[in-house]
């Protein structure tokens, strides 16, 4: 049972944590060609999910095949997730490029609260069930317990994660990007299109924010136009756990701080004598992002470069 | 009288800020007197976080901790929380002490830190003082947990509470006014203490740590200690703004104090103007000014351009605020009213630079 | 242009110091007596946005439905006709910003307030309401400190945490016979505040508390505490907390293969709650103060006419508003005065029949021993399973 209850809570972890992993991605990605926090991408995240949402009822209500409303649907998000990340750094992020480093910052807020409150007005203020065409049926592992979807995230996670790792390493856009990060002047010498790289990152990590806001509503089965910040702050906070600007540590930090969650909500009772408990959960993750930073300043995988100014 | 004297302006404007909440209560009413005496709060908080993000440059996710820290301070010993009844005048300072302190002990692991990772490290710190409030009801109840604390005495001074109207001077001047006053006469010292700060020896090797650090280390700056400074500086005056907060609102409870709060108090400093006083000060007053202006403003002129109420007018506040900060940050991405200092570095245009040149030439002739 | 500017103003200031002290030497209460003024403004104050913003809407509509219910009646009071106006805002779930918005009520002459949702936001703005002298009705804080601050204008139509969550343990213990329970909140005053009533009576009841967790009121993967419970195999599981975290909830604990039996409070005594949890949601136990709908007298009417007028079905606490309108309502015109002095007595006094419940109110401006009704999910619908008077105040 105690063994049971152990595999369990990793399985937990694993399933949160990739769902961190992919939205993290967003965050690290422009981060590391932009030097740049999108406080923004959590409700992209949002917004992909809302869209999924209607865009699937609609398919289901006209008796569409399960299977191909989901894909339509995913596909329906991720486009609209596009448009809106190459809208939001063409209107708040571009024209704000060589100003200090805080004003984009204010802008993403803005960006953050004009979402939400859209959101609102577009999908209402209550809680939407999403619905999932599929059997999501249980399977045992053990004495522990997994479902479909909780399958076809992790899988999904790793498939997307390879295919980002392909992008940026093994093509021409990849190495532009890659040019980019490592110093926008000399890129441009050599003919890269600066604004070209930046808005296809914007649009990439807005495209696995959709990915991730459909993998989220089908899990939970809930959507709802606040959902995007606590996600987006977990997120952000793996990033900086990995090493932001590291797209395999932003991989790693959202599957730590999915494990950390999981195992200390899990275990922090007992092993604290019942002091602490799971209403320490965050305390917690905070603590060890504390506590990793402290002994290295660049996160785990982050290089140890001087900062921008 | 000649205005363009120093001292008359100065005379003018304590003139115009005495007699404003009186202007503010004829013309809106009471609720934007409440309104002012909050803004005043938050103006004490930007200018607080203007020493840790304009002046030293250290962005800070957290800084509504130390707001916490204060609040719960005066909460804990003026409440029947422990039956405690202390006078304020402990209280405060004592509240600002302890703020004080925990801006050093947050402060102390983070100075290897730079940038975005001491941003989600002070953010983390936030949180955790914000869940240890909210949860510090059990085994031993000492925050009364999300419950919050309640009955909380008003600010007073002996038998003189000022969370009652007064008759003074053959004037009745309600709660509001007085709070106002008090609130007042607070920020002035924190723009007195800020502006000292800014000039001093301590202030420019602030700046200097902002600009580069590695030089002001060269230049004999003891980086550590100086940082630490700012951040204990910064929390004090986050502690003396939580204690006044509690006083007023005559209840704390740990939903107060979220990240959203931190955020929009780093909004007021970024907007009006990073390590500018006056840009600062516009900050706060606009930001808590907008959401409110927008309440009341958006029903109305809606009315008046479609001929109906075509959105929900609370539903358009938020995202009307939203769209202001953005515009903002567009048209000025220094803010509203940089610093002087700031904006020459930011906008090295010819004009400016001729202007400098020329003053100089003044100067030297 | 700086001396022009500050002449300007400085010629500008002189008149308004002049109006603002004539202003103020008025006697301040005089406008908000009943008068000869026939229009009766009524206050409305519930989260508009954020994350709660679907049940405060639900909670306005309630409001409204009551004041445009008793202007199509054509209320008399005190001899002459009188129309109602609601004044409703927004308090963000914020407890400052409710303060500001209590403020805002006093300020525009309202005779009454119906608000707020929350206990945190109804707790401060209660000192304001108090120093002004109006009448205050939450419909939905159910935090025991809302009542216990010795103010005299504070009121409540629902059920206090302390009464409901008593109800519950009993229930969980004696009826269910629940031995070994495991309880989960939210963090939130609502959430803290039930599940540690629901605890003592448990205990009180024979019943053994064997795990206690927590989660926040943002919180959508409840799987590692579930886990750890599940661990414990408790009888029954308790979740003090709203129905966006109980729905998934559930949901993720038979997920879990966990066939506990869920038990919950009037936070998810929602269509929502079954909407979205689907088929998890089958068997849970909710509970909500009041006699259900169709064996009030008209309660099946009140429903009916809500669904038509807003189009979506009830959240939450819309009745309860309803109620609260004409409770303030019923006292005004036994005083036949809408001035808050006036009528304040007659609160304490009168028994009104509402859609939710008989309501009186004790000293403090509790619900005077309220039923509560304990609900289940059958078939996909809310079923009562039992009336309980509330225990003994």
């Amino acid at each position: 049972m105690i063994v049971d209850i152990f595999v369990q809570q990793i399985i937990n972890g694993i399933v949160q944590g990739s769902v961190y992993a992919l939205v993290a991605l967003g965050y690290t990605m422009v981060y590391g060609i932009l030097g740049l926090i999108n406080f923004a991408h959590g409700e992209v995240v949002m917004v992909g999910a809302m869209v999924a949402l209607t865009v699937l009822q609609a398919l289901l209500a006209a008796a569409v095949a399960p299977l191909l409303a989901i894909l339509l649907s995913l596909l329906a998000a991720m486009a609209v997730c596009m448009a809106l990340g190459y809208g939001i750094e063409r209107v708040a992020y571009r024209p704000l490029r060589n100003a200090p480093r805080l004003a984009p910052l204010i802008t993403a807020i803005g960006v953050s609260i004009v979402l939400q409150n859209l959101a609102m007005m577009i999908w209402g203020r209550e809680y939407h069930a999403f619905p999932l065409p599929l059997d999501n049926a249980l399977h045992a592992l053990g004495g522990a317990i997994i479902t479909n979807v909780q399958i076809a995230i992790v899988l999904v996670a790793v498939a997307v994660m390879a295919l980002l790792l392909l992008i940026v390493h093994r093509t021409r856009l990849g190495r532009a990007m890659r040019a980019v990060a490592e110093n926008p002047a000399a890129a441009m010498l050599m003919g890269v299109d600066i604004n070209r790289v930046i808005s296809a990152t914007f649009m990439l990590g807005s495209a696995l924010a959709a990915v991730a806001g459909f993998m989220v509503s089908a899990n939970y089965g809930i959507v709802h136009y606040y959902m995007g910040f606590m996600l987006g702050l977990k997120a952000f906070t793996a990033a900086v756990l990995g090493g932001i600007g590291n797209l395999r540590g932003a991989m790693l930090g959202g599957l730590l701080l999915g494990l950390i969650e999981s195992l200390g909500a899990g275990y922090i009772g007992d092993l604290s004598g019942g002091f602490f408990g799971s209403n320490y959960q965050d305390v917690f993750a905070f603590m060890v992002l504390i506590a990793v930073l402290i002994f290295r300043p660049s996160g785990l995988l982050g290089e140890r470069v001087a900062e921008r100014a | 009288m000649k205005l363009h004297r120093p001292a008359n302006r100065h005379l003018l404007v304590a003139l115009v800020l005495l007699v404003l909440p009186f202007i503010i209560d004829s013309l809106f009413g009471h609720g934007w007197v409440r309104i002012a005496d909050f803004a005043l709060l938050y103006i004490m908080l930007a200018l607080g976080l203007n020493i840790v993000v304009g002046y030293a440059g250290l962005l800070d996710l957290g800084y509504i901790a130390f707001f916490a820290v204060g609040a719960y301070t005066y909460a804990l010993l003026g409440s029947p929380q422990f039956g405690l009844h202390w006078p304020v005048w402990v209280v405060l300072p004592l509240g600002a002490l302890l703020a004080c302190i925990f801006g050093v002990l947050l402060g102390a692991p983070t100075l290897r830190l730079r940038g975005d990772y001491l941003a989600i490290v002070t953010l983390g710190f936030g949180e955790i003082i914000r869940i240890f409030m909210n949860n510090l009801n059990a085994p031993v109840n000492i925050t009364n947990g999300p419950q919050g604390i309640s009955m909380i005495d008003p600010l007073h001074v002996g038998d003189f509470s000022i969370g009652q109207r007064h008759e003074l001077f053959g004037l009745d001047i309600s709660s509001l006014h007085l709070h106002y006053y008090l609130f007042l006469g607070f920020t002035l010292l924190v723009v007195l203490v800020s502006r000292r700060l800014e000039n001093s020896r301590i202030g420019r090797a602030w700046m200097a740590i902002r600009e580069d650090e590695v030089a002001a280390s060269a230049m004999g700056i003891n980086t550590r200690n100086v940082k630490l400074l700012a951040f204990a500086m910064g929390a004090t005056f986050g502690g003396i703004s939580g204690g006044l907060f509690a006083g007023f609102q005559g209840f704390v409870s740990p939903e107060s104090f979220s990240l959203m709060e931190s955020i929009m108090v780093l909004c007021m400093v970024v907007l009006g103007g990073m390590g500018n006083i006056g840009g600062v000060v516009l900050g706060g007053v606009l930001l808590v000014i907008l959401p409110e202006a927008f309440r009341h403003g958006a029903g109305p002129l809606q009315q008046a351009l479609f001929g109906a109420v075509v959105v929900d007018p609370e539903s358009l506040r938020m995202l009307l605020f939203g769209l202001a900060l953005i515009l903002v940050m567009l048209w000025r991405p220094a803010g509203l009213w940089p610093s002087a200092q700031r904006r020459r570095e930011l906008a090295p245009d010819e004009t400016v630079a001729q202007q400098e040149q020329e003053t100089v030439y003044d100067h030297s002739r | 242009m700086k001396i022009y500017s500050s002449s300007v103003l400085a010629a500008l200031l002189v008149p308004l110091i002049l109006t603002a002290c004539n202003k103020q030497s008025e006697p301040a209460a005089a406008e908000a007596s009943g008068g000869s003024d026939i229009t009766i403004k009524i206050g409305a104050a519930a989260p508009l946005t954020g994350p709660q913003a679907h049940l405060g809407k639900d909670n306005e509509n309630g409001t409204r439905m009551a004041i445009e219910d008793a202007n199509a009646k054509g209320i008399m009071i005190g001899g002459k006709k009188v129309r109602f106006e609601l004044v409703s805002e927004d308090d963000q779930v914020d407890p400052k910003m409710a303060t500001i918005v209590a403020q805002n009520l006093v300020d525009a002459k309202v005779n009454g307030v119906i608000g707020h949702m929350n206990s945190g936001t109804t707790i401060p703005a209660s000192r304001i309401y108090h120093d002004n002298g109006i009448p205050q009705i939450s419909p939905s804080a159910t935090a025991v400190a809302y009542t216990a601050q010795g103010y005299d204008n504070v009121f409540r139509v629902m059920a206090n945490d302390s009464q409901q969550g008593r109800v519950l343990g009993e229930f969980a213990a004696k009826k269910l016979g629940a031995k070994k329970i495991a309880v989960i909140d939210d963090r939130t005053a609502y959430g803290q505040g039930i599940a540690d009533e629901f605890v003592k009576s448990a205990e009180a009841s024979g019943a053994q508390i064997i795990a206690r967790e927590y989660t926040s009121d943002r919180a959508v993967d409840f799987t590692a505490v579930l886990t750890s419970i599940k661990g414990k195999q408790p009888d029954l599981i308790f979740f003090g907390g709203m129905d966006p975290q109980s729905a998934p909830m559930v949901k993720q604990l038979r997920g879990l293969g966990v066939k506990t039996q869920f038990m919950t409070g009037d936070g998810s005594y929602t269509p929502s709650f079954i909407q979205n949890a689907g088929a998890a949601s089958e068997g849970t136990y909710a509970s909500l103060p009041g006699v259900p709908f169709d064996q009030m007298p008209g309660g099946k009417d009140f429903v009916a006419r809500y669904e038509a007028k807003y189009k979506q079905p009830i959240q939450l606490y819309a009745p309860y508003c309803y109620d609260a309108v004409n409770v303030m309502i019923d006292a005004m015109q036994k005083a036949g005065s809408a001035e808050p002095a006036k009528y304040l007595p007659e609160m304490r006094k009168l028994v009104h029949d509402g859609v939710t419940a008989r309501i009186a109110f004790d000293e403090k401006g509790d619900l005077k021993g309220g039923a509560i009704t304990l609900y289940q999910v059958r078939e996909g619908k809310w079923q009562p399973v039992q009336t309980m008077g509330a225990a003994q105040q």
